[in-house]
């Protein structure tokens, strides 16, 4: 008779080779490509629920909820441009390609924007007649692809953003793989349908900051100095690429953190190039208060924006504005646990879906599948955004009224402290319940 | 010389001044041949056209000349800086002398004609303009080229075509180096038809369009195949 086994311990993962390592070298050597998603990063990066706001005592003097005004309006492009553009609120929508969204996406997008009297982004593919038609306020992507780019939309934009970079891949350019490219993307991009796409991830004529000036002179010539000019950078050296970006005559900078989502790019990018926007936005604030600039040169903020929290943290460590992206997807419908067997069917589940690329979203957000895409109502997809912009603003109000503001932009690195020492460091503010963050001098 | 309507001198008014008038121009103007003098390698002079204008450039303009044009026809009696002619949509822009980088870069439509040489990257990421070349184009020229034809009536440089999409590029001198997924192709009567109107828009009628080659994507880089990741 055999003898029983002897005791064993628990199958025990290792932490370097945890299941998902694992599962990623198996499916490497199945396929010989590396994992292409979208989404944004999905690690634990310091962000900015690694901040507190202190609130009014003894030493500040809160003001009413319900009753007292707290002011959110915006003025971008106050620098050149003739005709600045105003928001009600100071969350903006982030810039999605037509081709990665539907058209009832970007319409939805749209009216939600309009509703609560903030702006939405074109992306790489050029502007819709969906995103135009229902957004009173639309900035229009200057791409390095330069897929639909054409000068009557430059004149029909409110702004221009020329994009250098982007949070989710800085120095990367686009992929948007074949399966979504349809007659019309295609017809829109000049390509022929079906085909994997490569967005460039440089411009085609200019090589520099110095020629970024007179690129922006040009598009100034182009739209007779009326439109603010954007330039968004991807987070990775803030302090030189803000200064280069106002040197070359930005009217607002655009700063985009790791978190920030992508139509599909590679998995190993997302998660291991570029900076949170945690640790971007004290230098990137530094470089337009050093250039005598802060405020007047107005920056926007994005990358992993959830809450009303993360719109007061944004301003008060000096922001102007926020924009988001894979948070209005989520507004929308994406990964709606109501179509969990749907998600199931793709070998996922709601809340982890990011297999945006493959034009198969059941939620008909990021695809160009008419079945698909005609499942979002763009009315009711409006009224979402607009509900969840509304909530952003009326939870980023609460908060600056308990820190006794008038308006979201008095909020200020005083009014904040971290919780770990990282988040300290990162974004110079106090370690709580000290008046010290690392790299300050004389302690 | 062209006819000269109206002269607007730039060492007189500026950059600034000229748009404005031009830009306010209606598409059915009749104030339609302008003269523009003294450009002196200014950047961005006559762009965001958008009427059937002729404009005459006496001397060298800087970066970006003629740039997102449509309708109008503009004629540079010099050399052109960088990015000539970017992202025109239709009308011709011509340069009598040379021109320096990204000529034509991702324009859609109309015709760029450049009767020297061009630099680098000559007509990168085109979307379906007709560039004439009558020199030389530098290395790395049709890069990401999506649509439209190149035609070179010199050499070519290194690394000609790549990545390209559907683009056509004709060449009659030497290339230097094809870039990935660029070959050439056998020209067939429709070929040689295309290749004819575009040098006759070009005002080219002394060569022999049996002396060029047509370069096109072999299309192996269309899908992502591990295979081909060298190639990249």
């Amino acid at each position: 008779m055999d003898n029983p086994p002897p005791p064993r311990t628990r199958p025990r993962y290792s932490a370097t080779f945890d299941p998902s390592t694992i599962s990623e070298i198996q499916r490497a050597a199945a396929t010989g490509i590396y994992d292409i998603r979208g989404g944004g990063s999905k690690r634990r990066v310091p962000h900015f629920d690694d901040l507190l706001f202190l609130g009014a005592s003894m030493s500040r003097y809160p003001l009413e909820g319900y009753r007292e005004r707290c002011d959110t309006n915006v003025v971008l492009g106050t620098r050149f441009a003739k005709k600045p553009i105003e928001l009600k609120i100071p969350v903006t929508i982030a810039g999605m390609s037509f081709g990665a969204l539907s058209g009832q996406a970007k319409e939805a997008l749209g009216r939600g924007a309009t509703l609560v009297g903030t702006s939405t982004t074109t992306g790489d593919g050029g502007m819709t007649e969906e995103e135009r038609g229902h957004s009173q306020t639309l900035v229009y992507q200057y791409l390095p692809s330069r897929y639909g780019m054409n000068p009557a939309d430059l004149r029909r934009a409110d702004a221009i953003e020329i994009v250098v970079g982007q949070g989710a891949k800085p120095g990367g350019g686009g992929m948007l793989l074949g399966q979504k490219i349809t007659q019309r993307v295609a017809a829109m991009r000049h390509l022929p349908p079906g085909i994997d796409q490569r967005s460039a991830s440089r411009h085609p004529d200019w090589t520099g900051p110095d020629d970024l000036e007179i690129k922006i002179e040009e598009l100034r010539e182009i739209t007779n100095w009326e439109k603010p000019i954007y330039v968004k950078v991807g987070a990775s050296r803030p302090y030189y690429d803000v200064a280069l970006a106002v040197k070359a005559g930005a009217d607002v900078v655009v700063l985009d953190g790791m978190q920030g989502g992508t139509a599909a790019t590679q998995d190993v990018f997302i998660e291991n190039v570029g900076l949170p926007i945690l640790a971007a936005i004290r230098p990137a604030v530094q470089a337009l208060q050093d250039l005598g600039l802060h405020r007047q040169v107005q920056l926007i903020v994005s990358g992993g924006i959830r809450t009303g929290a993360d719109v007061a943290k944004a301003l008060a460590l000096g922001a102007d504005a926020v924009a988001i992206g894979t948070a209005a997807l989520i507004a929308l419908g994406d990964n709606d646990p109501a179509l969990e067997a749907e998600y199931q069917k793709l070998g996922t589940t709601a809340g982890a879906y990011d297999d945006w690329h493959e034009g198969r979203d059941p939620a008909g957000i990021t695809t160009q599948n008419p079945e698909l895409s005609a499942r979002l109502d763009p009315v009711l997809g409006g009224r979402r955004i607009a509900n969840y912009l509304s909530v952003l603003t009326m939870e980023a109000q609460a908060i600056a009224r308990a820190c006794g503001k008038s308006h979201l932009h008095n909020l200020e690195p005083e009014d904040l402290v971290a919780l770990t020492l990282e988040a300290a460091a990162m974004a110079r503010i106090p370690l709580a319940g000290t008046d010290w963050y690392p790299g300050k001098a004389g302690f | 010389m062209t006819a000269i309507g109206e002269t607007a001198d730039l060492a007189e008014i500026s950059l600034r001044e000229l748009h404005t008038t031009l830009h306010a121009l209606p598409r059915d103007t009749n104030r339609t041949a302008w003269h523009i003098t003294n450009p002196r390698g200014r950047h961005s002079v006559a762009v965001g056209l958008d009427a059937p204008l002729s404009v005459v450039v006496e001397g060298h303009v800087g970066y970006y000349a003629g740039g997102m044009n449509s309708q109008a026809k503009i004629t540079i009696n010099g050399n052109a800086g960088p990015g000539v002619a970017e992202n025109m949509m239709s009308g011709e822009v011509r340069v009598r002398g040379n021109a320096s980088m990204a000529a034509g870069a991702t324009a859609h439509g109309g015709l760029l004609v450049i009767e020297g040489n061009a630099g680098a990257r000559c007509g990168i990421s085109m979307k379906g303009v007709d560039i004439v070349v009558r020199g030389s184009v530098g290395h790395m020229s049709a890069f990401m080229a999506q649509e439209g034809n190149l035609v070179v009536c010199g050499d070519a440089g290194d690394a000609l075509g790549d990545s390209l999409y559907e683009a056509r590029l004709f060449v009659r001198g030497e290339v230097k180096s094809l870039g990935s997924d660029c070959e050439e192709k056998d020209m067939g009567e429709a070929e040689r038809a295309i290749l004819a109107g575009v040098l006759a828009r070009a005002g080219i009628t002394d060569l022999n369009l049996a002396d060029f080659r047509l370069f096109g994507s072999a299309r192996r880089l269309y899908h992502f195949h591990v295979d081909n990741a060298n190639a990249y």
